[in-house]
Order: structure tokens, then sequence, then C-alpha cells
């Protein structure tokens, strides 16, 4: 018994070597920043994979990351030729492929926003200003999301710095980094952290599908508007998977319109994006100093 | 009392902590700390093994990575060992096992990425450093009366495998097959940062809160190490040595250009890239030593020293667990499976696991650090006991604990503990990746801005650090006339 398990093992083992090999050249392989739980983004992404697939005719696989640069570093290094960026990494990306571009925005990304939250033990009312929050948030604890979000950590360090004149850690008693949305949510609602900062359409989800105790935490304040999460192609594609490849994915993306698939993003739909949509995130990088 | 240096070093060492205690974050911030500490053991008895089907896969990647990197480790240690009397050689192997196998992996997959070389690399460098200081120190124990009898005019090829190899032979296959049981605990926590082990997974279901997936893997995880002993037989070695690495998993393929890239243009500090000369690159300099590598030294230093301190009051508290000089049979075995619990953890996972019970202070850390080096600091002295003979009219309870057995055994747990320093500074470095704020937090920082040049200079300061404790450890050791063989 324990043998012919063994040999199965062994058998999968090698098959799985050859396959490999044989048909890596011809997989499009695309990933996604980690940006909420995982069993979240792989229903999501497995089912823009199956998507792809059938309207591409190339295999497609989705591999997860465990970090928002490992994903800038996959596709920087042609392992995965399409990403779902946020803001962020997406001009991290670009900036270090020469030739790729945005092509598909989620039709919510044109206007995308910070939540900042807190717990409702700290007794911070709602305001439509955050100067005015500035006597009730000194002090306190607060958690970004990922080191290199765009919701979650540049959009609320720019508006706490040209807010307040000083570094958040500076603001605040202590500092942190969830990794994600999700997790910001999580954390704030159970006091670990006083106060937070996260993208409003994960909050947005959360909230309709009763995920979240409001007696416990609630938004506090809301930033101005900003562009954020794009489909970023590799400018090589073409080469590899066919003239006109990059405008077939382009159309795909822009055409998909399975409501269960967008609601998982959760997206409207996708309209058309280009790089030069991103030129503001990419100078509130540069001002709080997180890109060269 | 105050005469002995044993005792002297001790105090300063405690008053160092106690310190370091005043100046370090140590709060608990959760709200519920003790709830989700019961959710975790409810989901431990409760474990639910089929979770993810990915849980098996995951568990042979987990071995098979262990494996091969232990593997060749020790062969390239090995081969180091026997030039290891030469200074460059035991500087390169002091610099290579003075970072940590999550570093490496997190430099790896800036150029390999996803591909197995990654996991095996990340394991098999330091491995090999360490291997290489071991066995040499193995071989110089070694007994010189074998190689005076052969006749005159032996090649030193024969005589050394003649003479030292029997010689040394078991501690050799004890040492290594101890590493191999490491090696399973570094290839777990490397899933943390992607690579298809169980450290992977793991990560997954805790922050999702599914104690009873986490369970699951923690138990499996327990009993593939404790089985260890039933299954890494020395006959099966060459079979499972041959067959792991058609389990690694397939990855992605290298791209040999990213590999050129990385070490031509992206370690490259940034200045020197952009042409701005020496002026920028000071100005550079100056701003990752101020804002990154001297908060980072500083909290890596305070949060070692109180877990170097820690671990060794832990350790003297376990100790008795295991001892045949107190209680019977059935607390002894409990306390055993207890201590094996501890040590067979990861640092890592246990930070990983307080981090999320408690919210981020130096408390998990410390607790986490201590419980699993006193774990395997307790085993190793309380086996010590075991060996000591007491007379028949020897005193019992507390007064046999500190009269009789503490002082017999103090100097070998100065010894251990000393040795472990280094590895405690190591590990208290890794958690900064955790959010920490230790070396590892401004490492981790670089890397997640794309920022390889910085995190290259941190990562090489925190492996400058290391060597720095490595050589006060062995110096303190040497001071004190403290001699042991090596752990882990």
């Amino acid at each position: 018994m324990a043998m012919k398990q063994l040999r199965k093992w062994l058998a999968t083992g090698f098959i799985s070597m050859s396959v490999f090999s044989a048909a890596q050249a011809e997989t499009f392989i695309f990933t996604a920043i980690p940006d909420e739980d995982e069993t979240k983004l792989v229903e999501r992404f497995q089912g823009v994979a199956d998507y792809l697939e059938e309207q591409l005719d190339v295999d497609v696989r989705y591999i997860p990351v465990k970090s928002y640069a490992a994903a800038v570093s996959a596709f920087r290094n042609n392992q995965v030729q399409l990403a779902w960026f946020g803001g962020l990494s997406g001009v991290q990306a670009r900036r270090l492929v020469d030739g790729s571009e945005a092509i598909a925005q989620g039709v919510e990304d044109e206007a995308f926003e910070t939540y900042f939250i807190a717990n409702t033990e700290t007794g911070i009312e709602p305001s439509d200003s955050l100067e005015s929050l500035e006597d009730k948030l000194r002090g306190k604890t607060f958690t970004f999301g990922s080191k290199g979000s765009t919701s979650g950590r540049l959009m609320p360090e720019f508006y706490i710095r040209d807010t307040f004149g000083e570094a958040p850690d500076s603001v605040f008693s202590r500092v942190g980094f969830s990794g994600n949305h999700t997790r910001t949510l999580r954390l704030v609602e159970a006091g670990t952290y006083e106060v937070g900062a996260l993208n409003f359409q994960v909050w947005e989800k959360e909230l309709a599908e009763g995920n979240i105790d409001t007696d416990a935490v609630q938004v506090i304040w809301k930033t101005p508007a900003y562009p954020d999460y794009q489909w970023t192609i590799r400018g090589d594609v073409n080469e590899t998977f066919g003239e006109g490849f990059k405008d077939r994915v382009t159309e795909a993306l822009l055409e998909l319109d399975d409501p269960a698939l967008l609601e998982s993003f959760p997206r409207s739909g996708f309209i058309p994006a280009s790089n030069d949509d991103y030129e503001p995130i990419r100078k509130t990088a540069v001002n709080i100093g997180i890109l060269d | 009392m105050f005469a002995y240096p044993t005792v002297r070093t001790s105090f300063i060492f405690l008053a160092i902590a106690l310190a370091g205690l005043l100046v370090a974050d140590i709060a608990i911030t959760t709200a519920n700390p003790w709830q989700d500490l019961g959710r975790l053991f409810w989901g431990v008895v409760t474990p639910n093994f089929f979770s993810t089907e990915g849980l098996l896969t995951a568990l042979l990647r987990t071995v098979a990575f262990a494996f091969v990197g232990v593997a060749l480790g020790s062969v390239c240690g090995f081969a180091l060992s026997l030039v290891y009397r030469f200074l460059p050689v035991r500087m390169f192997c002091a610099f290579i096992r003075s970072i940590h196998e999550l570093f490496w992996a997190l430099i790896f997959l800036q150029f390999f990425g996803f591909h197995p070389l990654t996991g095996v690399l990340a394991i098999a460098i330091p491995y090999a450093g360490i291997f290489a200081k071991v066995y040499s120190e193995i071989f110089e124990e070694s007994d010189p009366e074998p190689s005076r009898l052969l006749p005159p005019g032996t090649r030193s090829i024969p005589a050394f495998l003649y003479t030292k190899i029997p010689d040394c032979w078991v501690q050799l296959r004890t040492y290594t097959a101890y590493r191999l049981e490491c090696g399973m605990r570094s290839s777990a926590i490397l899933g943390f940062v992607g690579l298809p082990t169980l450290g992977f997974y793991l990560e997954s279901s805790f922050s999702q809160g599914l104690y009873s997936d986490a369970g699951a893997m923690l138990v499996l995880f327990y009993i593939l190490i404790a089985t260890m002993p039933l299954w890494v037989r020395p006959k099966l070695l060459p079979a499972y040595v041959l067959a792991a690495p058609f389990f690694l998993g397939d990855g992605m393929p290298i791209i040999w250009g990213n590999v050129k890239r990385f070490f031509t243009e992206d370690i490259v500090p940034a200045p020197i890239r952009n042409g701005e000369g020496l002026v920028g690159l000071s100005e550079w300099m100056g701003d990752v030593w101020i804002n990154e590598a001297l908060p980072g030294i500083w909290n890596t230093v305070v949060l070692t020293q109180i877990a170097l301190v820690a671990t060794g009051i832990l350790s003297l508290l376990a100790f008795p667990l295991i001892s045949r000089h107190f209680g019977g049979p059935v607390r002894r075995t409990s306390g055993h499976i207890l201590l094996v619990i501890a040590r067979s953890t990861p640092e890592y996972i246990l930070a990983y696991i307080l981090l999320q019970l408690w919210g981020p202070s130096m408390l998990p850390a410390v607790v986490a650090l201590a419980l699993h080096n006193g774990g395997i600091i307790g085993h190793l002295i309380g086996r010590q006991t075991n060996t000591i003979q007491l007379r028949p009219d020897a005193p019992t309870g507390l007064s046999r604990y500190s009269w009789e057995l503490v002082p017999r055994v103090y100097r070998s747990f100065l010894a251990f503990l000393f040795y472990r320093w280094e590895i405690i500074m190591r590990e208290t470095a890794i958690l900064g990746i955790l959010g920490i704020y230790t070396l590892g937090f401004y490492v981790d920082s670089a890397i997640q801005n794309i920022r390889f040049d910085r995190a290259m200079v941190l990562i090489l300061i925190t492996a400058l650090l290391n060597i720095g404790v490595d050589a006060l450890g062995r110096y303190i050791r040497r001071k004190l006339a403290l001699k042991t063989m090596p752990t882990c």
C-alpha cells in the first residue's frame, strides 16, 4: 500500500516536472496584489483565469503571492505577464518594465477613496475634515494596511502628513502595518488598534454582507478621490503570444460582464486606463519618499 | 556568591535585560487576548484536516525542501570543513550563516522568483556555513592517536577516511540528523514569504481566523517532527534524498537576465546608479543609517537581551519537567511532550501566532523566543541531570533543585545559553518582518518599496551584528571556561 502510494507520488512528481517544462512557453500567467483574505483572492482570480482562458484560447494561470512587492517582482521578472495592481504597485511595476501599460481599471477606480475608521470605544465621531479630528487622533494607535498599498498606506500617510505636518509615528503612539484591508478592519473592530485606514470598497462590501459589527467600529473620515487599481500588462506579450494579443486581453477585460465575478472584486465593470491616469499617484509617492 | 565569575556574568546580563524592559515596548494591545488564545487552543483540539486540498502537498513540499536543502548544505559544509583552518574560509562561513534563511529567501525571490531553487538555496547556504563550523569542531575533537599509527607516507585523503571519519561518524550523523529537524522548521517558515510549504497555508488560515485549519497544520507538523526517528532511517535516507528533488513542485522558470540585473543594477546604491557620486552616496548612507539601521539595531539588541534572559529563566524552570529527580513517569512524559512541542514550533510561527493574539509589541516576540529556546535548553540540561547520581539521603523538592542540581548543571546551562545568543539575535532580526521594529522590519520595508540596495545594506548590517555577538559569546564562554558541544 505504502509503496503503491509512493509510486503514485513519484509518478505525479515526474509528470508535473515534464509538463511544466513543455507547457511553460504557452501559459499566460497573471497575479494580483494580496489586498484581501486569500480565500477571497483565489476564488476571484480563479474565476478570472477561467474567463480569460475561454476568451484568449491559451492556458491561463493565476499564481497567488504573499506580498505587494512579490507581485511587482514577478511582473518585473517576466514570470507573470499581467497583474491586477493597486495604484502605487502599478506605478512601481511600470517604472521597472519598459513598455508595460495600464490597460483597464474598475469603474470605481477612477475615483477611489480611503476610509479612516475608529473603534467606537475611542469616542471619535465622524467628521468632514481630518484637521478637526486632530485632538482626538493624537496619541492613539493606528494601523495601515500593507506597506505597499495605495489606499491602505500611500494616501492615508499623505493626508496625515499633509494635515498635521508630521510623520504618522509622531502623530500616533503606535503605528502598525496590518498586511491587508480585511485585517485592518478586524484589528480596529477588535480594538487591537484604535484607528486604521482602509480601501473603501472593502469596507462597503463587508458592510453589505453584514460582516461588520457597526457598534464596535465606524468610519470617521473619507479622503478625497484618487485613481487606484488597474490591470497592467507587459509590453512584450505580443512577441510571446502572437500579434494583437495585448489588444485581445484588453478587450476581454473590458467586456467582462459576469455579475458574480465583478461582484467579487467588487467592481461594476472595467473601463480603459492609461499610464498617465496614475501620474497623481506617482507624485504623491515621491512626495512622501516611498518612490525615488 | 558574587565571587563566582559565572554568577557575576549572570547578574550583569540580568541587569541589562531589566534595563531593556524599561525602554522596551511590551504592552498587550488586544481587547480580548485570552478569548482569542482560547479559540486557538480550541482549534488545535478540534483540528480540521480536510480544509485545504493543498495541505498534504504542502507537507510533502516542506519535507522535500528540508531534505534537498539540508543535503546540499551538509555536502558543501563538509567540503568547507576540510579547509576550515584557513581564515578566509572561516570568515566566509561566518558570513553566510549570519544571514537568516528567510533573508536568503527574500534575496533569491527577487531574481529566481518562485522557482524551487529559491527555497533550496535559502536553506542550503546558511546551513553549509553552520555545518562547516560544527563538522570542523567535531574533527578537531577527534582522537589524534589513530593517525599516528598509520605507516609513514600515507596520503592525506585515505588517512582522513580511515582515521577521522570512523572516529567522528556517530557525532557527524547525530548532528546532521538534528539539523534535518531544524531544516523542517526552516522549510515550514519559508511559506511565509510565498514558497509552497506549510507556512503558506498556516499564514492564510491564521490571518482569517480559521483556527481549526491552522490547528490541523500545527498538529501534522508536530507529528511529522516527532515521528522523524521512525521514518528517517539510515537505509532509507539515500532514497529520500534522491526522490526529494522531484517533490519540490513546479515554480516559474528562471530567467537569467534577472539574475544579472539584480547584481549589476538593483543592489547598486541608488546614488551611484544615478551618477550622483560620493556626495550623493554619503547622504544616502547617512539616511539609511540614521532612519533605518540605528533604530533597527537598537530594537534588535534590546529585544535580544530580554529574550536571552527570559530563555535562561525559562530553561531553569523547565528542566525539572523531564528530570528523573522530580516526580514520576507520568509527569516526566507529559513534561517531555510539552518541551518537544515548545522546541518543535519554529519561533517565527510562535511569534506570528502570539502577535495575532496579543497585538503588536515586543512581548509576543520575547515569549516566542523564550518558549522555543527555553524548550531546547531545558530539554538538554534536563537530560544532563538524569546522569547525575545523588546521595540516597539528598534533600528533596526545592532544596534538591536549588542546592543539588542547579549548581551542578549551571556551567553547561550558561554554555548553551551563550551558544544560542547569536541564534536568538538572528531570529530577533527576522521577527521584524512580522511588524516588530527590529532590523527585519526595515529590510522588509525596503523590499516592499522595491529598494533592494537599501535592503542589502541593512542585511549586511544585520550580518555584521550577528558576527559581533557570535564573537562576544565565544569570548565570554572562553573567559568563563565553559565548554559544550553545539546544538541547533
